[in-house]
Formats: C-alpha cells, structure tokens, sequence
C-alpha cells in the first residue's frame, strides 16, 4: 500500500514536471500567462507529493520493508533508527529521490517569492527547474526505481519489478543486507544531504540566468535576484565539503581529511566556481562589467554540478565514493550533452548584448585584484578538472589506466592558493575603480609589517620550512587586513554614531550583511589555512607492533598499548577494540580506544582511529592489526597532526560568515544598484 | 611607465607560481636500506615507500593505509626488496613492471602523459593572457575616447521607462 | 514599442568583435572534445568484459617459470584463460576443480589451461600454486595488460575460447563444479 502510494506519487509528480514544462514554454509563446500559472501551480505541487514520495520511502525503511529491494539493499534489522531512516540517501535509487524531493522544494519555493517585477522570467524559470526535476525524476522511475519490488519467478529465480511479473509470488526477506559501513557515522546523516542541498539551490540562479538568456533581459536584475539564492547554495556546499573532510578525518582512517579522490574534486570543482561566481558578481552589481563572465561561471558551475553527478553515479570512474555500476549512464551522458550544448549557444547568441557596460580603470583596483582571483579559482578549477579526466584519455589513447593522486594536485594547486590568500589579503585595501601603487602600498605596507612578526616568531621558534614560513605569512597578513578593515570601521561607525563598540561591530555586519559576512568567512579561511599548513606539512606518523605494555613514541607523544578486547555486538559488528594511554612529555593525558570494525553483512572492515585533539595537535591512533589468539600484541598506527583543528574551528568561522552574508534582511532594500552607475548618456538608445 | 610597471608584476607573480611548481616537483630519492633480513625493516621505512603506491586493487587509497589483504602483500615485498638494499626507486620500478603505471601516484612524465603536466600550465598561461588583453581593451576606449557611447548601455532614463513598462503588464 | 526589441535592434547594429571569431569556435572544440572523451569513457565502462562472440585479444604470458606463451600460436586448440589472486577468496573454490578439469583433458592435447595471476606477489602466488597443486601454467599479468585487455572486473573470471580464437564462454565469479567446467569445454571439442 505506501509502496503504491510512494510510487504513485513518484508517477504524479514526473508527469506534472512534464506538464509544467509544455505549459510554461506554451504560455509563452502563445502570450498566454494563465498556462503560465498553470506550470507555476504545477511546480508548486511537485513538493507536496515528492514529500509523500519520499516520507513513504523512509516508512519501507524504518519498518523494515524487505519486499522492496532497495529497502532490502541498504537497511538491515539490526540497524538503530536514525541509520534507517538516513538509509534514503544511502544508495542510488534512493538517493535519487532525495535529490529530487530536494529540488522539487528549492523549485517550489522560487515559485512563492514575488514574481510581479519579473514576471518575464517566469515561465523561463519554471522550464529550467522542471527539466531538471524531470530528469532525475524520470532516472527514479525508470531506471533506479527505489519502490521496486523483489519477485519469486517459478523457476526460483528473484527478480526485481515494481508490479507483480506473471506468476511471480512476492518475495519476503527477513532481514536486509544494511547499509554500507562506511556510511554509518553521524557525520554521513548531514554531509550528503549539503551537499545535495548546495548542488540543487545552484539549478535556482541558473535558472534565472537562462531566464535572462533567453529573455535577453541581460542586466544585472538575474544576479540581484538569485544573490541570496547563490550564497545559500554556496552554504550548503562549503558545508558538504566541510562536513565531508571531517567524516574522512574521523571514519575513513587515513590521517587525513581530504584525499583528492575523483569525487570529491567533483563536489568541489562547482564550489570553485560558485565562489568565483559570488566575487565576480560584486564586480557587476558595482561596475556593470563582466555580464559574460558571470554567465559562463554560473553556467560552468549548473554544468559541473550535473557532472560530478554524473562522475559519481555513471561508473565512469572508479573512487572510494562511488556508486556501483548502473544503467543511467547513458541517460545521463545525454543530459549533459544536451545541458552543455544549450547552454552554450544561449550563451553566444546573446554575447552582443552581454557587453561590459564600462572600462577598467586601473589595474590595481579592486575589480581587476578580484579578476585574478577568479583567474587563480579557475586555475585551481583547470588543475581538478584536467586531473579528473586525464585517466580517461590516457586509457583511451594507450590502453593502459594510470592514477592521478594527491601529489599531482597538490604540487599544482599549493602556489595558486597562496595566490589567492595574498589577493585576500590585498583586495579589501584596493578601492573601486582607481587605485594606485602609491595608494595601495601606503595601506598594504603596515599589516605587512605587523603580519611579518608571524613567521619571525615561527622561525625563531625553530620552524624552517620555506613553504609553512610563507604560510604562515600569508595567513597572518589576511588576518591583519581583515580585523584591521573590521576594526577601522567598527571604530568609525562608533565614533559617529555615539554607539558602544560592540553595538557599532552588530550593527555594522547587520547593515552590509555581505561585506562584513565575507570578511568573517576571510577569518575562517585563515583559520582553515593553518590547520591545513599544520597538517601537510608538520604531519608525522610513525608504526610498530607493540606486546602488552610496551611504548610508541611520536613527536612529544607516547603511547602505552594497555589491552585488547574482541567481542561481538547486537548490530552486527566484530568489534576489536585497543585500550592505549597516552603520554604527553611524559605527563599521562588519557586513554584512547582505536577499534577495527567488521560488519558481517557485507563482510567490510572499518578502522576507527582513537583521537585526542587539542588547538595545538592531534594524536591519531589506528589499530591496523592484532594477534588473533591472545591480547599479546598488536600493530598501531599513530600520527601527529599539527594544527588540525584549526581547520574545523575555520570551518565553523567560515560557515557562521556565510551565515551573515547570507541572512535576509530586515527591510527589503529595493534595486539601489543601477543608480550607481555613472554611465555616459546614451542617446541612441531610445 | 605604470603599465610596464605593472606587467612587470604580474609576470613576477607568474614566474614565482612556475618556480614553486617546477621546484616542488623535483623529486628527491631517498637512499634507504642495507642489506638485512626482512624482520630488521621498520613499519616506517615501508610505510614511507608505500605511502606513493597505489593498489589496482583498492583505487584511489595509497597503498600505507589500504586494509586488504592484496596491499598486505605488497608492504611484504616492500619488506623483503628493502631487507636486499633496493633503494626507493628500484622498488618503484619493480612495481611498475609488475602491474604496470597506475601504481603510482602521478602519472609518469613520458608518452601521452606528459600531457598530464603541460595542459593545466598552459591553459592558465592562456587565461592570463585573455586577462591581459581584455585589461588592455579595457583600458584603452577610456585614454583614446572617452566618451564613446556603448550602443546598448541604456541609459537610466530608458532603463526607467522599461521598468515602467514592465509594472504595467 | 517592445520592451524585447530593444536590445535585439542594437545587437544588430554592433559588428561582431575580434573576439568572437575565434572564441565560439575554441568552445565549440572543448565541450565537444570533453562529450567524445565521456562517450568513450562510458563506452569502456558499459561494456563489460570482452565480449562472447568476439576475437580475444591476443596476448604473451611469461609463466612463472620462464617459458613464454603466445596465444596466437595456440589456434586449433580450445584455450581456458583463468584470472585469479592469491588474496582472493573465491579463487580457492574452484582452484581444485580447475586443475582437475585440466588433468581431465590434458591427455588430448587440444585443450590449454592458462592461469593469469592478477596483481600478486610472487612468493604468495608460489604458495597458492603449490597447495592446489596446479601444474597447467601460470603466469603474473605483468603490467596488468592482460587483464586490462579482457577489461575484468575482478577476480576470479574465466574465459573460455574456442580453436579460431573466438570467446565462446565467460566465467565470472568461481565456476562451482568440476561438471560446470566440463560441460561448457565439451561443446567446443571436436568429436
């Protein structure tokens, strides 16, 4: 019954996307606004009954619905409730509709806010967000049906079918295969759906680009519109990446947070260009410049979007992350031609009219300091990309796979972000338009100094590291120009206003949300710099097998292997758990409980390190091996990872800026932007 | 003046980007090992050679931390190759010949690979220079002709009346 | 007047700058370029193994104990190509049957077995050998050209190809039976 009820509803909203998209290009061509609304009213229900869809999915799952093979696939009895019910996203099929019911909410929600100024995007709007919805609604129900179920044919053979193939008898299983191990941690119950959540709110201002392709309405009045569209998609997607490195870091047991694998670069290659996007368009709203270049990059991040989705689920590439092998391949290979292919004649058919309204005036002003930051994001972007794909083309040219690692990407993309934390550090000091050598270092020259202390007191400290001194430089100098910039103004608003200091430091993010948004996630990327410096390069690690008793040392750590327990728990684990305490310069700072895991049901190990954090370093244990028969030994492996939690706490920064930048505003402040513009009187244009 | 000024930065910029890479590519070859039975070999000094291998087996994790029996094997040859005073780059060449390019971490630098390392270079060379000319073109309408009128900048004016017309509908 | 027409009248009026000569036709280029790569990359991956019904590709397997085989000179015999690893589990079921399979037909003379041991170390693969006792021969996938060649998934797989070269049967995953073998062998041999 909610399987029908599932897949009904599934069915209802596919043929209403369809719908939506017939009626909306109809109205407009037809000049027709009631078959308009009609689409819009369609977009609108896609939500509710998606809902439906996926709250019948996640009852199959919690109660245990084996008959329906996906429910059979990724949950098992012994599973806790809240693994169940992540269980949605846990494989394809019904990740696929979770990302569906996700767009078909940021769909509906474009459709509530106040259409009457624009309404010539509308219709525009609608057709983009619905094929998209369509799309992955159409690989839900044909290709990767989540509600399939298992079937008995006569001669024994089980099949899977939604409806019952003749002289099948339904196939009842009394417990699952569950979930995939690695995927049972608290931090995969948010990091999936950010990331979804960042990669459906993108479609929205693409939409509205097309929209303005489409409509020729190529002002900056798509950019106003989908700002907060693109800092909240740019949110949820450094949150996924965050959240990410950090599942990594306390799952996946390797000592580190992010191992460049192909699918990773997938999610974080649109990031690279949503964060692109959001400084370029300052350039627009302020200057009027760059309309193609905002075009192509929220063009470039919807394409990448759809590409990593691609990467991730076609079985194109082989990666930790990886769905198993299935048939939507092709489909979507098709989509993304047809994705790429449109949007790049769109695109060239209104270049005329995408045309910089003005010119650059100086090559220190902040616009053109903000262009080579998008220049170095797409460094960063090329770098990714051409990793991704080369394995492709090698194997195609010679035959032969080669692996593109770590090493590859970050020997290339190290200088380029430094690249970038010096423009951070230097931008905010440039002005708009005119900007001069004088001008800029008569403002850059005293952080310069003061953030010269840095690595002096790091080198004085015994630190000889070329590339962490300069590091830390670069850290240390965005730090001083963004509290030096908060600070002058927080200091400035106080003084003339009469208002205490930290009054004048709320309302002073309150009234330009953005720029003092921006300023914090500066802080935060700081932060997360030194974590990463701490982490690349101080990293330590060392290993031995170690009898009851004995020491490991590493850096000022030493660690006692005390005991070694194996048993076996209700949810299906063969747990071997270490008990090792740990000294710190010879002074006892508590026990740590490194386990292996191993899950009968799919016959997977999982290594969970035992971790003591601190703001200064983070010792690391691995239980890599042990002795079957007795507690007599067992193998460990330890790191010491300098700084790493600085990264986490930059994240939290980062995130809390965004926040800022992000939060609507109190009062509607109605198109101010235009008016800024000082363009010669056009005569011809009337 | 200024303008060379400023190229002159901006290729300074560049070449530093270019000397980082080049200098951080060079790989340094540790020389490890005297001869020695396999037990005398420390978990460090394979886990350091592993650390840039990778297992077909188990894409994409380097081979010092990958659990499956498979890299358990092959830390063991590490082992053995360092207790018979291979050096780092022999065992890597071994594990080449066996199971071919893909065990390690960067591509190698010949044949069709070399692409790997020219392409991402040169395409960013490609976008500095759009960059430069597009700050050229830039420049230059406003020191020649200052007031030369873009067709399509409307004015606001127009844009005014256009906005007006849109509330009407 | 439109508000629409607007902008288009203008576009029309503005020449087409020196920028979009060559541009639309480097985009072009690119996002074709990237399309075929995909295709063929989906391609390989859609595909599977070689196929049943196609020529194997032919290739040399140096045994473990130095002879050197070319399939190319085994025409007129039916090859068994067997992928295995010492790590591998499954490997083991059939290894028995496997090498009795071969002890069956190796009397004929028009059966060969290869055995192609897929990312292994030597000695573990000796030792594999040697517990099964199997005597067909056997060899590493050096470079895992072989088996990138077939395009295996994994191991174990077997391929069974007839005396003109041609795949007549895949194996994937461990045959279960010494029976299974042979009545898959028997249809391909002459009478």
């Amino acid at each position: 019954m909610i399987t029908e009820l599932g897949y009904g509803t599934l069915a209802i909203s596919f043929l209403l996307a369809i719908y939506g998209i017939i009626a909306a290009t109809w109205g407009v061509l037809k000049r027709r606004p009631d078959w308009v609304d009609s689409a819009r009213n369609a977009m609108l229900l896609t939500f509710p009954l998606l809902t439906v869809s996926a709250l019948s999915m996640i009852y199959l799952l919690v109660y245990g619905h084996y008959e329906v093979e996906y429910v059979a696939s990724v949950t098992s009895n012994s599973m806790p409730l809240y693994l169940r019910i992540t269980a949605l996203w846990g494989g394809q099929a019904g990740s696929l509709l979770f990302w569906s019911w996700l767009m078909s909410a940021f769909a509906s929600a474009v459709t509530l806010r106040n259409w009457e100024r624009d309404r010539e995007f509308l219709p525009w709007v609608i057709v983009v967000c619905l094929i998209t919805l369509a799309f992955f609604l159409g690989l839900t129900l044909f290709v990767e049906n989540p509600f399939d179920r298992l079937w008995l044919l006569p001669g024994g053979i089980a099949i899977k079918s939604f409806f019952a193939p003749q002289g099948a008898l339904p196939y009842f299983q009394s417990d699952g295969k569950g979930l995939n191990p690695l995927l049972r941690h608290p931090g995969m119950i948010i990091h999936p759906p950010m990331l979804y959540l960042g990669f459906v709110s993108f479609v929205i201002p693409f939409a509205f680009a097309i929209a303005a392709l489409v409509t020729n309405r190529t002002d900056d009045r798509w950019i106003r519109i989908t700002r907060r569209w693109s800092l909240v998609a740019w949110l949820f997607l450094s949150l996924g990446l965050i959240l990410g490195g950090r599942w990594a870091y306390d799952v996946l047991g390797w000592g580190g947070y992010w191992g460049w694998d192909p699918v990773e670069i997938a999610a974080f290659m649109p990031w690279l260009t949503g964060t692109a996007f959001l400084h370029s368009v300052m350039i627009q709203e302020k200057r009027g410049m760059l309309k193609h270049w905002n075009m192509i990059l929220i063009i470039l991040t919807y394409n990448l979007v759809i590409f990593g989705t691609f990467l991730t689920r076609s079985g194109v590439l082989s990666s930790v992350h990886a769905f198993a092998q299935s048939a939507i391949g092709p489909l979507f290979f098709t989509y993304i031609g047809a994705s790429f292919v449109i949007s790049l004649s769109l695109l060239l058919r209104r270049w005329q009219t995408l045309k910089s309204d003005l010119h650059m005036t100086s090559l220190l002003s902040r616009e053109a300091l903000f262009l080579l930051n998008n220049l170095l994001f797409m460094g960063i972007l090329v770098v990714c990309f051409w990793g991704v794909i080369f394995p492709l083309i090698s194997e195609i040219v010679t035959g032969q796979k080669v692996t593109v690692g770590p090493p590859f990407y970050e020997r290339a993309t190290a200088p380029l972000f430094a690249g970038l934390l010096l423009l951070m550090g230097i931008a905010p000091l440039a002005a708009w338009r005119h900007s001069t050598v004088q001008t800029l270092g008569k403002a850059v020259w005293k952080p310069t100094v003061v953030s010269l202390l840095i690595p002096l007191l790091a080198l004085a400290s015994g630190v000889r590291n070329w590339a962490a001194l300069l590091g830390f430089w670069l850290a240390a100098f965005v730090a001083c120009v963004t509290l030096y910039e908060y600070g002058r103004a927080v200091l400035a608003r106080s003084r003339s206003r009469n208002e205490s200091l930290l009054r004048a430091f709320w309302n002073l993010a309150g009234r330009n949300r953005r720029r003092y948004g921006g300023y914090i996630i500066h802080l935060g990327v700081v932060l997360m710099a030194i974590g990463i410096i701490g982490i690349e390069l101080f990293q330590t690690e060392t290993q031995g097998t170690l009898a009851q008793g004995e020491q490991l040392s590493l850096g000022p750590y030493t660690m006692r292997f005390d005991s070694l327990a194996v048993f076996d728990t209700a949810d299906g684990r063969n747990v071997a758990r270490a008990v090792v305490s740990v000294y710190k310069n010879g002074q006892f700072v508590g026990e740590l409980y490194p386990r292996r895991d191993f899950y009968y049901e799919s016959q997977q190990p999982m290594t969970i390190p035992g971790l003591r954090s601190t703001m200064e370093d983070d010792f690391y244990v691995l239980l890599v091996d042990w002795q079957p028969i007795s507690s007599a030994g067992a193998t460990f492996k330890v790191y010491h990872n300098p700084l790493v939690n600085w990264l986490w706490l930059g994240g939290l920064v980062f995130i809390l800026g965004t926040l800022v930048a992000a939060w609507p505003d109190s009062e509607t402040n109605p198109a101010t932007v235009r008016a800024r513009r000082r363009l010669p009187f056009a005569a011809k244009a009337s | 003046m200024k303008k060379i000024k400023h190229f002159l930065l901006f290729f300074a910029t560049l070449l530093i980007w270019l000397a980082l890479s080049l200098s951080i590519f060079g790989a340094r070859e540790s020389a490890l090992a005297q001869k020695a039975d396999p037990s005398s070999i420390s978990d460090d000094q394979v886990n350091a050679i592993a650390k840039n291998l990778y297992c077909p087996v188990c894409e994409n994790v380097p081979l010092d931390v990958c659990g499956t029996q498979a890299c358990e094997q092959w830390r063991q040859v590490i082992r053995q190759k360092l207790a018979e005073g291979w050096n780092e780059a022999q065992i890597r060449q071994y594990f080449v010949d066996q199971y071919g390019d893909r065990v390690l971490a960067t591509p190698p630098a010949r044949g069709i690979n070399w692409l790997a390392y020219v392409v991402p270079p040169l395409v960013i060379l490609a976008g500095v220079w759009i960059l430069v000319q597009a700050f050229r073109s830039w420049k230059r309408p406003l020191t020649a002709s200052p007031s030369l009128p873009e067709p399509e900048n409307l004015s606001p004016e127009v844009l005014k009346r256009i906005e007006e017309e849109l509330k009407k509908r | 007047m439109s508000v629409q027409s607007i902008p288009e009248k203008q576009s029309q009026q503005t020449n087409p700058t020196k920028g979009l000569r060559l541009g639309p036709l480097l985009a072009w280029v690119v996002v074709i370029a990237l399309l075929v790569i995909l295709a063929i990359g989906l391609l390989r991956t859609q595909q599977g193994p070689v196929n049943v019904g196609q020529k194997i590709p032919d290739f040399t397997l140096t045994t473990f104990d130095g002879q050197t085989i070319k399939t190319a000179d085994l025409r007129g015999k039916v090859i068994v190509i067997n992928f295995w690893a010492s790590w591998c589990k499954p490997c083991e079921q059939e290894a028995a049957d496997l090498e009795a399979a071969w002890r069956f037909y190796q009397a004929r003379g028009d059966v060969t077995f290869l055995g192609i041991d897929y990312v292994d170390t030597e000695p573990e693969a000796l030792a594999y050998l040697k517990k099964f006792e199997i005597t067909y021969p056997n060899g590493p996938d050096l470079g895992t050209r072989i088996s990138q060649a077939f395009r295996i998934r994994g191991v174990p797989e077997t391929y069974i190809v007839d005396q003109q070269g041609v795949l007549q049967f895949v194996q994937i995953g461990p045959f279960r039976s010494l029976s299974q073998i042979k009545s898959v062998i028997d249809p391909l041999l002459q009478p």
